[in-house]
C-alpha cells in the first residue's frame, strides 16, 4: 500500500541502472538528502553536532568501510581501530606539515595512506579465513597503536604523545580547531558521508562489489569461475581502509580536536565497528547507519532520559544502559538475526501489504 | 504515527533538560564506570559533598547555591565531548575532565566558550603557563612537579647525592604515562642518575617482563606513573620479587587505598608523592558526618570518605569555592558567570588561614595563582602506606620542586603549543 | 654459563607460567566454540562476574545495594557475615550453573541453526548485559580476592638456583600463585579430558562436538548437552577469575582478559583442548622472550602485546587452521 516496488517501468538501461532504480526509494532518499543539507544545518546547536551528528556521520563511514570488507567480501577485521589511527595520524602529519593544504585533499590523502597500510595487513587473508583471519587484522591494531605511541614522529615529539589538530579552514569556514560553526563541521561530515555512501552503494553493484560477494559467498567456487581471490580480497582491503582511514581523519580533526592513539582507537573501538555492523546488518549500506545509530545514538538517548528525565543517579544509569544495550542486541537477534537492516525489509514488505496482509 | 511519536520522544529525550541559571553550576565530569571505575568515584563523591556541606553549613557560595551537575564519562573521550557540550550550556562555571584524554580536546573547545577547566595534578603540564592557555589552570601541582618532587625525595633520603644511582620508571604507556619522561630525564643529567623507562601497556594486567626486568637490573628506586588495575599489580609484582617498598615511589594517580589494599600485608612502606593532606582528621569531616552523610545526602555509599581520591574531590571543590568566592569579591556580585570564575581562578590566593577557616587546616600546599603562572607553587608532599594501620600518613610536608627544569620545559612545550595554534599571549 | 644465560631461562620459565595463566582463559572459549561453535565474547566479562560474586559471597555483600539503597534511601551494604573460600567458591558455582540455564532458556534456545556470526553477536549483546548487570549487583569498586593462595618469589626455587650463576645471579625467580596455576590448570584439564573420555554426558558432549544432527538423531539433547557446557565455561571463568583476580584485585579490568587468550586460540586452534595450552604456552614464552631479548633493549618494551598476534600469525600462516584445529576441509 504505501510501499510497492511494482508498476515502476523503465526504457532505457540508464534508468535501470540509476542508484535508486525505484522511484519511491528514490524520492525518499532525495527527502532525506534535502532535509539533511537545507533544513538540519539551520536547527542544530553545538550539543546537537558534537554529542549526536557528528559521532553518527563518522561513525557511519566507518562502518560502511568495515562492511564492505566484513559484510561484502566477507573477511572479518578486527584491526579498524588502528586503521583509522592511521587516518587520524595521517591527517595530522598532512596538516602540520603541509599548512596550506585544504582539509579535503588532506581527509582523502589520510585514507588513501590507511588504503595502502590496509592492503599491506591484508595479504595474510589470501591463507587464512575466517575467525582466524581475525588475528592478522588484530596483529595489525596492536601493532599500529603501538608505533604510534612509540615512533615520536608521528606526533611532532610532542611531551605526551597527544596530537591536536590546528586550525584549518575549508573555503573560508574554519573546520578545525576551537573556533568553529556547528553546522559547517556537520555540512562538512556529511558530505563526506553522502559521496562515500553512493560511492559504496554502487560500488557494491558493480563488477567489483560483485566479485566481492562471490568471494564471501564461496572462495573456491569464485575462484573457480574466474574470480581473482587475490584481487576481490586486496581491493576490498584497500577499500575499506580507505573508508576507515577517513573516518579516522574526520573522527580526530573535525570530531575531537585532540587524540591519544591508545585511548581513541584501542581495541575497544575495533569491536564498536565490529557492533555496529553485525546489529545493523552485514553486507547492507542503509544496515551501516542503522548499526551506528543504534551504537552511537541509543546510549546518548538512554543516558537523558534516564539521567536528565528521570534524574537517576549516573553511575545507576550507565550500568542499567549497559544492560539494556546488551537485552535490546538479544531481542533484536531472537525476533530478527539478520540485523537491523532485515529488519527494515521486514517493515518494507509489511508497508507493501497493508492494511490487507492475506 | 507511532514512528513520528517515537521520533518525537526521541529527539525530546536527546534535547537537554533547559538550564537554570540561578545557581552556581559545578560541571563534575565523573566516571563510576569502566576501567578505572574504582578511582572515580571516590573523587566524585568527595566533588559532590563538599558542596552539598556548603549549601547545607553556609547556605551556599556567598550566598548562591552550588549545583554539581554530574556526567559520567567512563574515562572515554567521545563521552567526554558529550557530556561537556549537554553541561556548558547550564551555565558550568569550571570543568574538571578528570582525564588527561579528554583535558587535551577539551583545551580549544573551553577557550572558545570562555569557560575554565581546572586540571588538578593531571591534563596538559604546560598549561601552568597562564599566557598562553588563558583558560586553563593546574594549581596547585602538575606531573611534572610530581617527577621532581619524587628526585627530591631520593636526594632527601640520600642525603642529598645520587650520582650513580639507579632509577626505573614503570609507566602507563599512554600520554600520561609518557609525562614525566621528559622531566625525569633532564633530572637525570642535572643530578646525574641513571634512568631506565619500562612502559607497561593497557590495561597492565601482565607486567611480569618489566619486573623481571627490574629484578635483574636491581634499580635503586622504582618509581611510578600508572592508574587503575596497573596499579595494584605492579605493587604486587613489587612484593613479589621483594623489592623494597620505600624505595617504590608513584605519583599521586598511583597513591590510594584502591591500589594497595588489594595488595595487602605486602604493600607496607609504599610511597606516593602528593599535593593534598590524607586521612580524615580534619574539622571538615565531622561537618561532613552532621550535614551530609547523616542527613542521607552523600552522594556515594558513605564508605569512601576519608580515602585519599575522596580528600582529593574535597580538596578540587574546596579549591573551587574559594575561586568562587574571589570571583564575587572582584565582581561585586554572587552570581557570577564563567569568565567572572575565570578572573576568580586567576586572582586565587590559598593561605593557611583559609584551609583552617574551611575546617581544613593544612590539606594542601599555600599558593597563590597569577595571570603568568596557573600551576601555583608546585609543592609536594609524600606519603607512605601503613598497611597495618591501614592507613596513609603523610611523611614529608609540602616542600618546592625543581622551578629551573620545570619551568624551562613548561615554557618550551606552550611556545610550541601557541605557534602551532596561533595564539598570541596574553597577561601584558 | 653467564648469568645473561640464567636470566633468559628465567624468562623462559615465566613465560611457561604467563601461558598458563592465558590458558586458562583460553580454556572456556574452546569448550564452547568446540560444542556450539559459537565464539563466546562474553567469556572475559563471566570470568569477572564470577569474581565478582565469589568476592560478594565472601564478605557478605548484598546484591544490588547500591541500588536498593537509591531507591529507596536505605543504607545497606553488607549481611554482616563471611564466607569462608571454599563455600563461597560452591555458592559462585552455583550462581555459574543458574547462569548456564538462563543463557540457554533465554538466548540459544531462540537461536538454533543460526550462523556462527549471528551467534557470535549475540555473546557481545550478553557481554554487554553482564557487564552492567555485574556492576549493579556488586558495585563498580575494586575489591580484594583472597582465597588463600600465596603469593610471591618461591623462595624455595630461589635458594636452591642461586648457586647456578654466580654472584648476580639470585636463582630463579617464580610466583607461587602460578605454580599453584599450573597445577590447577593441569588438574582442570585432566579432568575435563576424563570427563569426555569416561563418562557418558562427556561422550555425549563429544558427538555434539562433532556432528550435532547426527547427536540429535540419536537421542542426545542438544539443550541439555549446551547447559552443561556454558556451565563448565562458568566453572572455567570461575578458575580463571580467581587466579587473575588474586593478582590484581577485582574489577572492571579483569574482563579484558579476555584480549590476552585471542592469540592463544588462533594459535592452538578454537576447537583443542590440548591446543590451548600449548598455544598459551608457546604465546607466554614467545612474548616475553621477545621483550627479553629485542623489545626492552631496542624497541623501547611493551611490544608483547602485538608481538602474541605476530607470532599467532606466523603459525597461522604455515597452518591455517592453527596448531591443533581441525584441518579445514573445502569443497564446493
Amino acid at each position: 500500500m504505501f510501499y510497492r516496488e511494482a508498476g515502476d517501468f523503465k526504457t532505457t538501461y540508464a534508468e535501470d541502472n540509476q542508484t535508486f532504480p525505484l522511484k519511491l526509494d528514490r524520492i525518499g532518499y532525495y527527502a532525506i538528502l534535502l532535509v539533511g543539507f537545507l533544513v538540519v544545518p539551520f536547527v542544530i546547536d553545538d550539543y546537537w553536532v558534537s554529542a549526536v551528528l557528528l559521532p553518527f556521520l563518522i561513525y557511519s563511514i566507518a562502518t560502511i568501510g568495515l562492511n564492505i570488507l566484513t559484510g561484502y567480501c566477507g573477511q572479518v577485521s578486527l584491526g579498524s581501530g588502528g586503521f583509522m589511527a592511521v587516518g587520524a595520524y595521517a591527517s595530522y602529519k598532512l596538516m602540520t606539515s603541509f599548512p596550506d593544504l585544504s582539509m579535503i585533499i588532506v581527509v582523502l590523502l589520510s585514507g588513501a595512506i590507511t588504503a595502502m597500510v590496509g592492503i599491506v595487513f591484508g595479504l595474510p587473508s589470501l591463507r587464512i579465513k575466517g575467525f582466524y583471519l581475525a588475528v592478522a587484522t588484530l596483529a595489525a591494531q596492536f601493532f599500529l597503536v603501538w608505533m604510534f605511541n612509540k615512533v615520536e614522529w608521528f606526533y611532532n615529539y610532542s611531551a605526551s604523545g597527544q596530537i591536536n589538530a590546528p586550525e584549518r579552514t575549508v573555503f573560508g569556514f574554519n573546520i578545525t580547531g576551537a573556533e568553529v560553526q556547528p553546522f559547517v563541521a556537520y555540512l562538512f561530515c556529511l558530505s563526506f558521508v553522502v559521496v562515500l555512501a553512493w560511492a559504496a552503494r554502487n560500488m557494491t553493484r558493480s563488477n567489483t562489489g560483485r566479485r566481492w560477494m562471490a568471494i564471501r559467498d564461496m572462495d573456491i567456487a569464485a575462484e573457480i569461475i574466474g574470480v581473482n581471490p587475490l584481487g576481490a580480497k586486496l581491493s576490498a582491503f584497500a577499500v575499506s581502509s580507505f573508508y576507515i582511514g577517513v573516518a579516522g581523519a574526520l573522527l580526530f580533526s573535525v570530531y575531537l580536536g585532540a587524540a591519544e592513539v591508545g585511548e581513541a582507537f584501542g581495541i575497544s573501538k575495533s569491536f564498536l565497528l565490529l557492533f555496529m555492523v553485525i546489529i545493523g546488518g552485514l553486507g547492507s549500506i542503509f544496515g551501516s547507519f542503522a548499526g551506528a545509530a543504534f551504537m552511537v545514538l541509543f546510549p546518548v538517548l538512554l543516558k537523558n532520559i534516564m539521567v536528565g528525565q528521570l534524574g537517576w543517579a549516573t553511575d545507576i544509569a550507565a550500568h542499567f544502559e549497559f544492560v539494556i544495550v546488551g537485552a535490546l542486541i538479544i531481542i533484536f537477534l531472537i525476533v530478527e538475526p539478520h540485523g537491523l537492516a532485515a529488519l527494515w525489509r521486514v517493515t518494507k514488505e509489511k508497508l507493501r501489504l497493508w492494511p490487507f496482509p492475506h | 504515527m507511532k514512528l513520528t511519536k517515537f521520533a518525537a520522544i526521541a529527539a525530546a529525550a536527546l534535547t537537554v533538560a533547559s538550564p537554570v541559571l540561578a545557581d552556581l553550576v559545578f560541571p563534575s565530569l565523573s566516571y563510576r564506570t569502566g576501567p578505572y571505575a574504582a578511582g572515580g568515584i571516590p573523587f566524585a563523591d568527595g566533588y559532590a559533598d563538599y558542596f552539598t556541606l556548603v549549601n547545607e553549613r553556609d547556605g551556599g557560595i556567598g550566598g548562591a547555591k552550588a549545583k554539581v551537575v554530574e556526567c559520567e564519562t567512563g574515562y572515554n573521550t567521545e563521552k567526554g565531548v558529550e557530556c561537556y557540550e549537554s553541561t556548558k550550556g547550564m551555565g558550568a562555571l569550571v570543568y574538571q575532565p578528570l582525564s588527561t584524554g579528554i583535558t587535551y580536546q577539551l583545551i580549544p573547545k573551553t577557550a572558545a566558550d570562555g569557560i575554565p577547566m581546572h586540571t588538578m595534578g593531571y591534563g596538559r603540564t604546560s598549561a601552568a603557563n597562564g599566557k598562553v592557555f588563558r583558560n586553563v589552570f593546574n594549581y596547585p601541582d602538575n606531573y611534572w612537579n610530581g617527577a621532581s618532587a619524587i628526585v627530591n625525595h631520593l636526594l632527601e633520603i640520600n642525603g642529598g647525592d645520587i650520582k650513580g644511582k639507579k632509577l626505573a620508571l614503570v609507566y602507563h604507556n599512554s600520554a600520561y604515562g609518557k609525562e614525566p619522561i621528559r622531566t625525569l630525564e633532564a633530572l637525570a643529567e642535572k643530578h646525574g642518575f641513571k634512568l631506565t623507562l619500562l612502559p607497561v601497556d593497557h590495561p597492565g594486567q601482565e607486567q611480569k617482563s618489566q619486573w623481571l626486568q627490574i629484578r635483574r637490573e636491581r634499580p635503586d628506586y622504582v618509581a611510578m606513573w600508572g592508574w587503575g588495575v596497573m596499579n595494584p599489580t605492579a605493587i604486587q609484582e613489587a612484593a613479589n620479587i621483594r623489592f623494597p617498598m620505600e624505595n617504590f615511589i608513584g605519583i599521586w594517580w598511583s597513591g590510594s587505598e584502591n591500589d594497595v589494599k588489594p595488595v595487602g600485608m605486602a604493600a607496607d612502606g609504599y610511597k606516593a608523592v602528593t599535593f593534598h593532606n590524607v586521612g580524615s582528621d580534619f574539622p571538615i569531616f565531622a561537618d561532613i558526618q552532621k550535614y551530609v552523610v547523616d542527613a542521607g545526602k552523600a552522594a556515594g555509599a558513605g564508605d569512601q570518605i576519608g580515602t585519599v581520591l575522596y580528600n582529593r574531590g574535597l580538596y578540587a571543590a574546596m579549591l573551587a569555592a574559594e575561586a568562587v568566592k574571589k570571583a564575587q569579591a572582584i565582581h561585586g556580585t554572587k552570581d557570577i558567570n564563567a569568565s567572572m570564575m575565570r578572573d576568580g581562578m586567576e586572582a586565587l590566593e590559598i593561605t593557611e588561614d583559609i584551609m583552617a577557616a574551611q575546617g581544613m587546616p593544612g590539606f594542601g600546599p599555600s599558593f597563590k595563582v597569577s595571570c603568568e603562572n596557573h600551576g601555583g607553587s608546585g609543592t609536594v608532599g609524600v606519603q607512605q602506606w601503613d598497611a597495618k594501620a591501614g592507613k596513609w600518613n603523610l611523611i614529608s610536608d609540602f616542600k618546592p620542586t625543581d622551578g629551573d627544569v620545570i619551568g624551562a620545559l613548561i615554557k618550551e612545550d606552550s611556545m610550541k603549543y601557541a605557534t602551532e595554534n596561533n595564539i598570541t599571549e596574553g597577561c601584558n | 654459563m653467564s648469568a645473561e644465560f640464567y636470566f633468559g631461562v628465567e624468562v623462559f620459565l615465566n613465560g611457561l607460567m604467563a601461558g598458563v595463566m592465558y590458558s586458562l582463559v583460553a580454556l572456556g572459549f574452546v569448550l564452547i566454540f568446540k560444542a556450539s561453535g559459537i565464539f563466546n565474547y562474553a567469556q572475559g566479562v563471566m570470568a569477572l562476574f564470577a569474581a565478582l560474586t565469589l568476592v560478594g559471597f565472601q564478605n557478605g555483600q548484598i546484591p544490588f545495594a547500591h541500588l536498593i539503597n537509591t531507591i529507596f534511601g536505605t543504607e545497606l551494604s553488607t549481611f554482616g557475615w563471611t564466607l569462608p573460600a571454599f563455600a563461597a567458591i560452591l555458592l559462585t558455582l552455583g550462581v555459574m550453573i543458574l547462569f548456564a540455564v538462563l543463557v540457554e532458556k533465554l538466548v540459544l534456545k531462540h537461536l538454533v541453526n543460526q550462523e556462527p556470526i549471528i551467534l557470535f553477536m549475540a555473546t557481545i549483546g550478553l557481554a554487554y548485559f553482564m557487564e552492567g548487570f555485574g556492576d549493579l549487583m556488586w558495585g563498580s569498586d575494586i575489591k580484594k580476592l583472597d582465597i588463600g593462595i600465596p603469593q610471591g618469589g618461591n623462595r624455595w626455587i630461589e635458594d636452591h638456583t642461586a648457586f647456578l650463576g654466580g654472584d648476580n645471579f639470585y636463582g630463579f625467580y617464580i610466583d607461587t600463585l602460578d605454580i599453584y596455576a599450573a597445577v590447577i590448570a593441569a588438574i582442570l584439564v585432566s579432568s575435563l579430558v576424563l570427563f569426555s573420555k569416561y563418562t557418558k554426558t562427556g561422550r555425549a558432549l563429544r558427538a555434539v562436538a562433532d556432528d550435532h544432527q547426527a547427536a540429535l538423531s540419536v537421542g542426545i539433547s542438544l539443550r541439555t548437552i549446551w547447559v552443561i557446557v556454558w556451565a563448565i565455561a562458568g566453572f572455567v571463568a570461575l578458575v580463571a577469575g580467581i587466579m587473575w583476580g588474586s593478582k590484581s584485585g577485582v574489577q572492571f579490568s579483569l574482563s579484558l582478559i579476555a584480549l590476552k587468550a585471542l592469540p592463544v586460540l588462533m594459535l592452538g586452534g578454537f576447537t583443542s583442548i590440548p591446543g590451548a595450552i600449548v598455544g598459551g604456552l608457546i604465546i607466554g614464552v614467545g612474548e616475553k622472550m621477545f621483550e627479553f631479548l629485542i623489545g626492552a633493549p631496542f624497541l623501547g618494551g611493551a611490544t608483547e602485546n602485538w608481538f602474541a598476534y605476530m607470532l599467532a600469525l606466523m603459525f597461522l600462516v604455515f597452518r591455517p587452521q592453527g596448531l591443533f584445529g581441525e584441518k579445514i576441509i573445502e569443497r564446493v
